[in-house]
């Protein structure tokens, strides 16, 4: 598992990419991607393209990255889900909370 | 050859002066010399001798030198003997008579040395020229013999393993020229354990030795991996993935797969850069293309590579038409193309009695006037009766899935574990043994992980979840997670896993057993899926990925049951 994260060109988005599995190991380092951050970015991505695997854990961090982010009225942006990922997140109601492509 | 090697020169001349002349001025060149008389004598010598040139006089009793020039360029056959004619004649009509009789050049008399000279050092390097292009083409013309043996023997073996599959099943319509290997065609058909056909139509790009190399990797993963069981998302991807690491840049594989499930009467489909594949109905007459949504096998790397399939229903007298482009660029003599709107034309001709794939044959032959037919690759399917296919192509053999069948695992994890190893990846190693598991990695893993996060983080360290309703709380539960697992003493959770066959399927049976005191499960498994908090999700997650879970006792003890079917 690897985490990283970059803010766009314009400043305006933070990209975080999790590669491997996203579990509870994932929690330090996926909490520090966008706390650390001085200035609040307006939009957010979660970039799933090379995440293999996702638990109950995982979702459980993305609502934190959301109610972070302002709850509902974070704008995050999960993108390149494989089948399995989508599963899981479909199965969770999450395409209700964050926009996933 | 080295100008310093001594040539043997027949010398024939009929007046001894002449000749000793000639004689002198070669010996002393550093030549072998053969002196004869005359026409006669010097046709025996040439026989006996092989010398490498003549020196023929041009009038001489028995048999004059046209004669003698006539013979002997005949009894040297391919080699170059260059004749060189002595003659006082000078007249044109003489001269060009020399040449006529197969005479390379002539020298007038008297003779001048220089000359002579420079005309045998002349010749002696046209007729090593010669030599050397002849060896040459020799060469050519052994490489050539060569490579169409090897060419006959890769075909052989190629056959061998694109032939054993069903391609000559009843439902099949196919046809393939018959070099098809060397521009990059191929075919290959199998039945699965489960009893569906899987079909693929592959173009390589380009031709010849490139093309029929990735033809092989590609037909020995697709028989291996059919007869083994595998999904047909499994196949394409290992395909995709061996032609991408073994092909350069720019050579790929346009194909199209279906798996025919016969007894559901249902496709799957996959085209991934080949033409439009057309589903003729026959309730309607109607014709569906089914369009390239893919790139080509060989271009994307695995992450990238997308694997959904079109699922479609086709009755009985329902005929699926895949082909590769040979058919709409057939061009006539104008060359314009067939094209889609010709070809779809054929499949509206409702008067014809003559079957859609002789017609389209028969169209594509009378465009193209013959031309180009070695490039035409098609394959009708229809849905067969599934006991016919069963009976004549499949016993069912269990060890034709190649992978483990029924089998069962327990195993224990005991503290020092729980700090150490992560028994997850191990556990999913073992179960994509088997074939039909391996598509559903993604959700075993996710059941694995809920349910052991459960059984330690709740019932071996007693953390409880009510902590994680705080962004501060989840990071909380995940220290104390930490903490709990360096300092803890005792405990166990036991996996027992049990894999069954059941039809075209199976069923895996996940039992975990925790050493921690249960929870009331009784009002935890019925919830929801739930919007609010940050944890809770699990056990529904669980219960919608499996077939059942229930907990047992006092909840310490879970078991799921997870489903398969071979035609998923």
């Amino acid at each position: 598992m690897t985490i990283e994260s970059r803010v766009s060109e314009d400043g305006q988005e933070l990209i975080i990419s999790i590669q491997g599995r996203f579990d509870f190991s994932a929690h330090q380092d996926f909490r520090n991607s966008y706390e650390a951050l001085e200035q609040a970015p307006g939009k957010y991505r979660v970039d799933m393209n090379e995440t293999t695997y996702l638990d109950s854990s995982a979702l459980g961090m993305l609502l934190l990255l959301r109610d972070h982010a302002g709850g509902n009225a974070a704008q995050i942006e999960i993108v390149n889900c494989s089948p399995d990922v989508k599963k899981i997140l479909t199965i969770s109601n999450f395409e209700q909370l964050f926009s996933i492509q | 050859m080295s100008e310093s090697v001594p040539l043997t020169i027949l010398i024939a001349d009929d007046t001894d002066s002449d000749r000793l002349i000639l004689e002198t001025i070669v010996k002393k060149e550093g030549h072998n010399v053969i002196s004869v008389c005359d026409g006669e004598e010097a046709v025996a010598a040439f026989v006996e001798e092989s010398p490498d040139m003549v020196l023929l006089d041009a009038l001489m009793p028995k048999l004059d030198g046209f004669g003698a020039a006539r013979k002997i360029k005949e009894l040297a056959g391919e080699e170059l003997v260059p004749i060189i004619f002595l003659t006082s004649l000078t007249d044109t009509e003489s001269l060009v008579r020399c040449l006529d009789a197969g005479g390379d050049d002539f020298l007038s008399k008297p003779y001048n040395r220089v000359i002579l000279k420079a005309k045998i050092k002349s010749f002696r390097r046209m007729r090593e020229m010669h030599q050397e292009v002849q060896v040459q083409r020799d060469q050519i013309s052994s490489h050539n013999d060569h490579l169409m043996q090897e060419q006959t023997i890769a075909k052989q073996v190629f056959d061998n393993i694109a032939h054993t599959g069903c391609l000559n099943a009843d439902n099949v319509k196919y046809i393939l020229s018959p070099l098809a290997v060397f521009n990059g065609d191929v075919i290959v058909a199998a039945v699965r354990p489960s009893g569906s056909m899987m079909v693929l139509l592959g173009d390589f790009t380009g031709h010849g030795l490139p093309a029929a190399i990735g033809a092989m990797p590609l037909a020995s993963s697709f028989y291996g991996m059919v007869q083994k069981g595998f999904s047909m998302v499994d196949i394409l991807r290992e395909i995709n993935q061996k032609l991408k690491q073994i092909l350069p840049i720019g050579v790929f594989c346009c194909a199209t797969m279906v798996d025919m499930s016969f007894s559901k009467r249902k496709i799957k489909i996959w085209n991934g850069g080949l033409p439009d594949c057309y589903l003729h109905r026959a309730s309607s007459g109607e014709v569906e293309p089914i369009r390239s949504t893919h790139l080509p096998l060989g271009v994307l790397d695995n992450m990238s590579f997308k694997d959904d399939c079109l699922h479609i229903e086709m009755e009985e007298d329902d005929r699926l038409y895949m082909w590769s482009d040979g058919i709409i660029e057939s061009r006539n003599a104008h060359g314009e193309m067939f094209g889609e709107e010709r070809l779809m034309g054929l499949f509206k001709d409702s008067a014809s009695s003559i079957p859609v794939f002789d017609r389209i044959l028969t169209a594509v032959h009378e465009y193209s006037q013959g031309e180009r037919d070695d490039d035409l690759s098609m394959i009708e399917l229809s849905m067969a009766d599934p006991a016919a296919v069963t009976n004549t192509n499949l016993e069912y053999e269990p060890q034709r899935y190649g992978g483990m069948l029924e089998w069962s695992l327990d195993l224990e994890l005991k503290p020092s574990t729980f700090r150490m190893f992560d028994p997850l990846p191990l556990l999913l190693n073992i179960l994509v043994e088997v074939p039909g598991l391996r598509s559903h990695s993604g959700t075993l893993y996710t059941i694995l992980a809920e349910l052991y996060s459960n059984a330690l983080e709740h019932g071996v360290l007693g953390l409880d979840s009510e902590w994680k309703k705080t962004p501060e709380g989840f990071a909380k539960y995940y220290a104390e997670r930490k903490t709990r697992v360096d300092q803890l003493q005792g405990g166990y959770v036991r996996f027992s896993l049990d894999h069954q066959v059941m039809g075209d399927g199976g069923a895996l049976r996940i039992g975990v057993e925790d050493s921690g005191d249960g929870f009331q499960h009784r009002e935890n498994i019925n919830n929801t899926h739930k919007s609010e908090g940050y944890s809770g999700r699990g056990i529904p997650l669980i219960s919608t990925l499996c077939d059942s879970l229930r907990y047992i006792g006092s909840g310490n003890r879970v078991e799921a049951v997870f489903r398969w079917d071979a035609d998923d």
